[in-house]
Order: C-alpha cells, then structure tokens, then sequence
C-alpha cells in the first residue's frame, strides 16, 4: 500500500487562533480515515487546508506525490480530490441531474464556440456525460429525481446527491465532511455501508469528519483525534476508544477513568 | 383549510390605503391625463380604469390575505371597496365647498386638483349623490375583484385575456388603425371603421371582441393538451437542440414570416419602438449572461453599449471635425464588438473577487466613469466631448442604404436571433453550467474544479459583445452620438427588463423589453408617469410574481434518457 495524501506539520491560523497546528497526517492508499474531535478542534478548516479553499501557514501537503499546498481549489480538484460538506452545499436552483454534471467538469473539454456550433464532439460529450450522469444518480439512489431541483429533495437525497456530485470529479480521494449529520439510524447505516461499497467497489481512498462514534467506529482503518487544532492521538479504532487523552479531550478532565471502566 | 383571521380594522386599513392611492393618482394629475383616452365610447376612458386600479390592486392583496371563503370574500371585497373611496370624497368635499374655498384655495397648493379631476371622482355628478355613486361603485369592483379571485382558473383565465385584449386594443385603438390601414385593398380601413369610432372602441366591438377572445381562450383550454397538438407552443429548447415536429415546423415559418413582413404592416412610427425594443433584447440577453445565469450583477451594463457605438462612430466617420478613418458599417461592426469584449475584461479584472452588491457598486461607478470620460475634453479628440459624434455611417446592405426604422428593423432581428441563438447554446453547455454553478455557489463551484477567473471573463466578455453589437447598431441608426445617450437609465432599464421577465429566462427577456421599452414608447402622452409606472410594476411584480412573467425553464434531462434506458435494461432482460 503506498501513501496517497500526506500533511507535513500544517498550520493554519485565523490572526491569533491556531485552527490547525503542526498536523502530520499520512493517509494510505484505497483506505478508510476518519478525523475526529469536539466542535472547534480544527478538522473542518484542515479539510479546507487540503483542498485549496484556505492556504496553511506553514507546513507542506503532498498529494500524490505532488505538492499541492497553495494551489487553487480548482486545481486541486482537477488533481482528484473531491469533498462533499458538513452543511450541504448542493447547487440549490439547478436540477440534480445539472448538479452531477458540474462535477463532471474536470473531464469536459469543449469549448464555447463548438458549443455554440454544436459540433459532434461536443454532442458525443454532453450525450456521454449526461449518461454518466444518469449513472452516478443511480448508482447513489436517485434514480427518477436527476429532474428536481436539488433544493426539493429531501434531506437524504441532498447528501446522497452531494457525494454523487463529488463522485463525478472521478476523485481518488474523497473528503465526506459528516456524511451522517442530521441522519437517523437507519439512514446512517445504510450510508456506512455504501461509504464501504465505494471504497471497495470504486477503489476511492475515503477520509472523513464524523460525529458519531458509532459510524467512525465501525468504518474506519486510522483514525486521527485532534483537539484546539493539534493531533492528541492516532490508530485504529481499539486503541482510540481507550485512549486518555482522546476521552479527556472530549468529556473534560477527570472523566477518563469513569469512562476506561465503562462499557463504551 | 386554515380560517384566515383579520379584524375590521385590518380591511379598513387596506381601505385606506386603497383610498390614498386612488387620491395619490388623482393629486399628481394622471386621472385627468389618463382621462382623455377613451378606450369604449362613450362610457370608458383609461382614467375610469386607472380610478379603479387602485381598488382592484388592494382587494387583491386583502382577498388574498384575508379571505378562504367566497362569502369572506365578498365581505371584505365590498368592505375594502367601499372604504376605498373616502379620501376622493373628502378631497371633492374640499374643493367644491364655498365656505372652505373662502378660507384657502386648494388648487394654489396642489395643482392637479381640477374641477375635471372632482369631476371624475363624482361621475360628474353633485358632490353629495358623486359620493354615494363613487361608494357603491368601489364597493362593486370591489365585489368583482374578489369574486374574479375565487372563480376557477378555468373562468378566470379567458375572462382576463377577453378583459386585457378588449382594454389593450381600445387603448392603442389609433396604432391598430393604422396597422390595418396597411392591408391590402382597404380591408383594413372597413375593418377599423367597424371597430372604432373617435379613436376607441364602440360597445358593441368591445363586446365581440371580449366574447371572442374569452370564447376562444377557454375553448383552448378545454382541448386535452397531449404533447403534440399543442397549439401554438415550441420552446427555445425545441429549436436548439431537438427536432421540431412538422407542427411546429409551420408554427415556427409563420412566425418568421410575420417577423419579416412586420415593420411594412405596422409602418414607420411603430417600427421605430420594434427597433427600440430590439436593441433592449439584445441587451436584455447579453445581461442576462452576466446577471442571469452568471449571478454578477452588473449596473454599468451600458458602458459597452457605448463602447460599441463610440467605436462604430468614431471608425466609420471622417469629417473635418472627427477625423475618423471613414470604414464602412460592415468593416467597422466587428471592431465595435472587438472592443467592447476587450473592455468587458479590462472592466472585470478589478471586480473578480467582488460578490453581490460590492460588484453592483464599482460597475455602477465603470459605468458613470465611462460617459464622464466621453463627456470630458481630454477626450475630446477622439470622442467628441459633449458634441459626440456625429454622422456616422448608415449599413449599406448590397447596395441598399438602411437607415430608416423599417430596414434597421432588420438589423436588430438579425442580431437579436443570432444573439439569442448564441445564449441559448451557451446556456445548455458547459460553459453555462458553470456559469450557472458560480451563481449558486462560488466556493462549491471552485472546489468542482470550474476556474472562477476564466468563468467570470467569460461572462463578462459575452455579455459586452452583445451589448457592443446593440451599440454598434444603434449608432447607425441615429447617426449622432453623445455622451448623454448612455446614462445610467440604460442600464437600469436593462436590468429591469430582465428581472421583470423572468431572470435567467430568454423569451422573458423580449417580454421583457416589449413590456418596458415597447408599451412606454407607444403611451408617449403620459411618458410623464413613465418611471412612476415603472416603479409601480416593479413592485407589483416583486410582490405578486418575483420569478417574472416567464420564469426560466427547468429542463428535463433524465426523465425522458430514463425511458430510454429502461427500455433498453427490458431488451436485455428479455434477450438473455
């Protein structure tokens, strides 16, 4: 298994808060990551390091064996990573379908005049992306509402189809940004296992922010705790459920013992 | 269903508001203007219907607020009504009484308050039985009103459509005189001497028309609508990128065929608002990139409308005073395009990183900074300054010279389907993807990998090539151009036109320009009210209908390749 996402001690801060501090972070190809804390410790905005949207400080971050700290966020795209977000960011008055076919972008290529002649490798592509389309909306569940538009579809479709969006990018790694937020369990379990089935069917390297334990627990190979922007543990699951630090970090000092006995 | 509560007092403050806008009307003197156009003989004139637009407006908004039930309706209908009348009432009291004119005159402060005006507000009539008259007569439109509001969609729709047409041609009676009077063998002059007499329309036209367009709008409607035989209905989808069915094939020759003979039907005068209206669409569209599907809003639109026709001007004359290089129309049209994209991208490159009303401002000032340095005498040389420049080349179209409104007519057609054209095969493309995802959300847009920089240019260059076009055009039709030609009312009016449309919509772009630069133009007696009606449609339509009058489409994609599909995974099914 080779590397395919590494962070060498990024550091992002906003004037005096560290968001991000001094992160090391190594995330293996075709696996399943998760980066955990409590509210504010910096894994939304190290998401946002890794794509392009904010630049860190200091510190590198190598994709692929490529650099790409720095770049634009459409760069790193194009490059393959895709993200979906924490608060869904769907493109809300065009249709699901239009949604899927903005992240194809990165493999469209025609240009403006042969759209306006409409020449026949400009048809092949639509014809072709439109049907890759269809694909991914049904690949994702959404089969029959690639019409509405992606401000009338329920809750879960809204995620479903942000990640098909993502998915059409063809990412090789892909940052969910709490896919589970707001999903009872049923909706949860469901997405755990189709979070598996992408990883093993697409081969997609997947690394996530979660809340629920449950989902982390069961989904991820490595996971990373971080807390005020540093990373206070790393492992497997077994070892970050009875890790001190991780319990003190989240339930406040004095409460790691309690919980070490418990049944969690 | 929920029952709606409201008080007394809540319809009678609608009352009163309906009461202050029907004094309002009266007070700044567009009753008595609108009073002189008689639209039925003998009995209705714009001003009646403008008296009661007031009433009409606000019953709309209370039925609505208020009303479920048709018997509430009727209740606060009559009730808004009648309340509707009091402040006319008490203005006539005011202005007919002796023992108050001996105190003050009020016509020595508010001007438009004739004896005409007391006149329409009392039907001519003594002030005390005017009043009882103007009480029940709001309290009936009132009625009306909220009765139009509950019937069925079914009876609502032909009893509008009969209403409006009837009202609409009574109101241009003298332009639909004219435009028969075209035809040939005087058919037209018999047929206008039937409908009009002194410029309106007699009772008995009235009525046939309404009957027929009512009949026949229902009758439409009643008909099943199965996807073939609908009538007349292609969408600009339709043209673009499918097939058109052989209906639709002599729909569509029909049009063409009335776009082309339309400015010798309708004669010189309304050619002119054709071609106005014309350079407005072609306008409308090129800011419907920018503002439209691109989500920038620009106000400084007009600055490349007067790119284009500053270049065209300058280019194409060679005067002692400007001592241009003389091309001709044809040579000169592609640099005035030319250079109206160079500036549409010298013009973005500062607002890149500007979202919403930041990039609204600093275009607005583009704009401004634009006409000021026409205006200025450092520029002088070049632009002309103040006396602009003047005789510039009309297009010569092998060997005919056009510059009358009628041929320039052709011109602006020319363009605005080729502009259109152009939208709408940007629209259904990558490129309008992005620029449709920029609109919805900039940092999602980034992060699909869509290079914001090149999008926004894009659209910006887009946007002013169309507008350089209009320019360009218009330049050429009226010769002489000065800097006081590209104000902001340009861009504002542009902008309007779209948002009042449909933004994001094509065909509401040209309903768009006929609606605020064709009707303005054609009521050129009360252009004095022009930006109050504006004004008052702006609002009215934020109110009543914020997507426009016609909404951009949403387009079906999957449904119809699903069908496909689906068949397809049943041939295999059945193959294997």
């Amino acid at each position: 298994m080779s590397t395919i996402l590494e962070t060498k001690s990024v550091t992002k801060r906003f004037g005096g808060l560290v968001a991000v501090n001094a992160l090391d972070l190594v995330i293996e190809e075709n696996s399943i990551s998760a980066v955990i804390g409590p509210n504010g410790a910096g894994k939304t905005t190290f998401f946002n390091c890794i794509t392009g949207f904010y630049t860190p400080e200091e510190g590198g971050i190598v994709f692929n064996e490529k650099e790409i700290d720095g770049l634009r966020t459409d760069v790193v795209t194009r490059m393959g990573i895709a993200r979906t977000y924490q608060n869904i960011r769907l493109f809300p008055a065009m249709t699901a379908i239009e949604n899927v076919l903005v992240g194809q972008h990165p493999h469209l290529h025609t240009s403006w005049i042969s759209a306006v002649t409409r020449s026949a490798g400009f048809k092949d592509e639509e014809e072709s992306a439109l049907e890759e389309a269809r694909r991914l909306l049904r690949f994702v569940g959404l089969k029959g509402m690639g019409d509405q538009l992606a401000r009338n579809l329920p809750y879960g479709a809204q995620r479903r189809l942000e990640i098909a969006r993502a998915l059409a990018s063809q990412p090789a790694l892909l940052l969910l940004d709490e896919p589970t937020a707001g999903m009872n369990p049923n909706e949860t379990g469901e997405m755990i296992r189709f979070v598996q089935h992408l990883r093993d069917e697409l081969g997609i390297t997947i690394l996530l922010i979660e809340h629920d334990m449950r989902v982390v627990m069961t989904i991820s190979e490595q996971i990373t705790v971080l807390d005020y922007g540093t990373k206070i543990a790393e492992g497997g699951p077994k070892d970050i459920q009875s890790n001190p630090k991780v319990i003190e970090a989240y339930l406040g000092r004095g409460a790691a013992g309690g919980i070490e006995n418990g049944s969690n | 269903m929920e029952e709606k509560t409201y008080t007394w007092r809540d319809l009678i403050n609608y009352g009163l508001l309906g009461s202050v806008v029907t004094l309002y009307f009266g007070m700044i003197g567009m009753l008595e203007l609108f009073d002189e156009r008689i639209l039925i003989t003998p009995f209705l004139s714009l001003g009646d219907v403008l008296l009661f637009s007031g009433v009409i407006g606000i019953v709309f908004f209370a039925v609505n607020k208020f009303a479920s039930s048709l018997n509430e309706a009727f209740k606060v209908g009559a009730v808004v009504g009648a309340v509707s009348a009091i402040f006319p009432i008490v203005l006539s009291f005011i202005a007919t009484s002796e023992l108050i004119a001996e105190q003050f005159v009020i016509r020595d402060v508010f001007v438009s308050v004739t004896d005409r005006l007391v006149e329409i507000y009392n039907f001519g009539l003594e002030p005390i039985v005017g009043s009882l008259v103007l009480i029940v007569a709001f309290a009936i439109v009132g009625v009306l009103t909220a009765l139009f509001i509950k019937t069925d969609p079914k009876i609502e729709r032909p009893l509008l459509m009969g209403i409006v047409l009837t009202l609409g041609i009574g109101l241009f009676s003298e332009n639909v005189t004219q435009i028969l009077g075209n035809l040939p063998a005087g058919i037209g002059r018999s047929i206008s001497r039937l409908l009009f007499t002194n410029k309106a329309l007699t009772i008995v036209s009235a009525l046939i028309i309404f009957l027929l367009t009512a009949g026949i709008t229902y009758w439409r409607m009643r008909r099943p609508t199965t996807g073939e035989s609908r009538g007349f209905n292609f969408s600009f989808e339709d043209i673009s990128n499918r097939g058109l069915n052989r209906a639709q094939m002599i729909q569509l020759a029909i049009v063409a065929v009335v776009l082309l003979l339309l400015p010798w039907m309708v004669g010189s005068f309304l050619s002119q608002v054709l071609f106005n209206v014309g350079l407005f669409i072609l306008m409308g569209l090129g800011l419907n990139i920018v503002v439209g599907y691109a989500g920038l809003l620009d106000l400084g639109y007009v600055a490349f409308f007067a790119f284009g026709a500053y270049t065209m001007g300058i280019l194409t004359t060679a005067t002692s005073l400007n001592p241009g290089l003389g091309l001709n129309f044809w040579t000169a049209l592609p640099f005035a395009i030319l250079i109206a994209v160079m500036f549409g991208i010298i013009l973005g490159v500062p607002v890149l990183n500007m979202r919403g009303d930041y990039l609204a401002i600093v275009t607005l000032g583009f704009g401004e900074i634009i006409r000021i340095l026409a205006l200025s005498d450092w520029l002088a040389p070049v632009m002309g300054g103040a006396q602009g420049v003047l005789k510039i080349a009309k297009p010569v179209f092998f060997g005919v010279e056009m510059g009358s409104p009628e041929t320039m007519y052709y011109m602006v057609l020319a363009g605005s389907l080729l502009v259109g054209f152009v939208a709408i095969r940007l629209r259904d493309s990558r490129l309008g993807r992005q620029w449709m995802a920029m609109r919805e959300d900039e940092d999602v847009a980034e992060a699909m990998g869509i290079n914001l920089v090149q999008t926004k240019l894009m659209a910006f260059a887009i946007g002013a090539a169309f507008s350089g076009l209009a320019g360009a055009i218009f330049s050429a039709r009226v010769n002489n151009i000065f800097p006081h030609s590209f104000n902001l009312l340009i861009s504002i009016n542009a902008l309007s036109l779209i948002i009042v449309g449909g933004i994001g919509s094509i065909p509401g772009v040209i309903i768009g320009a006929l609606v605020l630069v064709g009707l303005p133009e054609l009521l050129r007696e009360f252009s004095e009210y022009r930006l109050l009606m504006y004004g008052i449609l702006l609002i009215v339509m934020m109110l009543v209908r914020p997507e426009g009058f016609i909404p951009a489409e949403i387009y079906k994609r999957e449904l119809r390749a699903d069908e496909e599909t689906e068949t397809e995974i049943e041939a295999q099914v059945t193959s294997s």
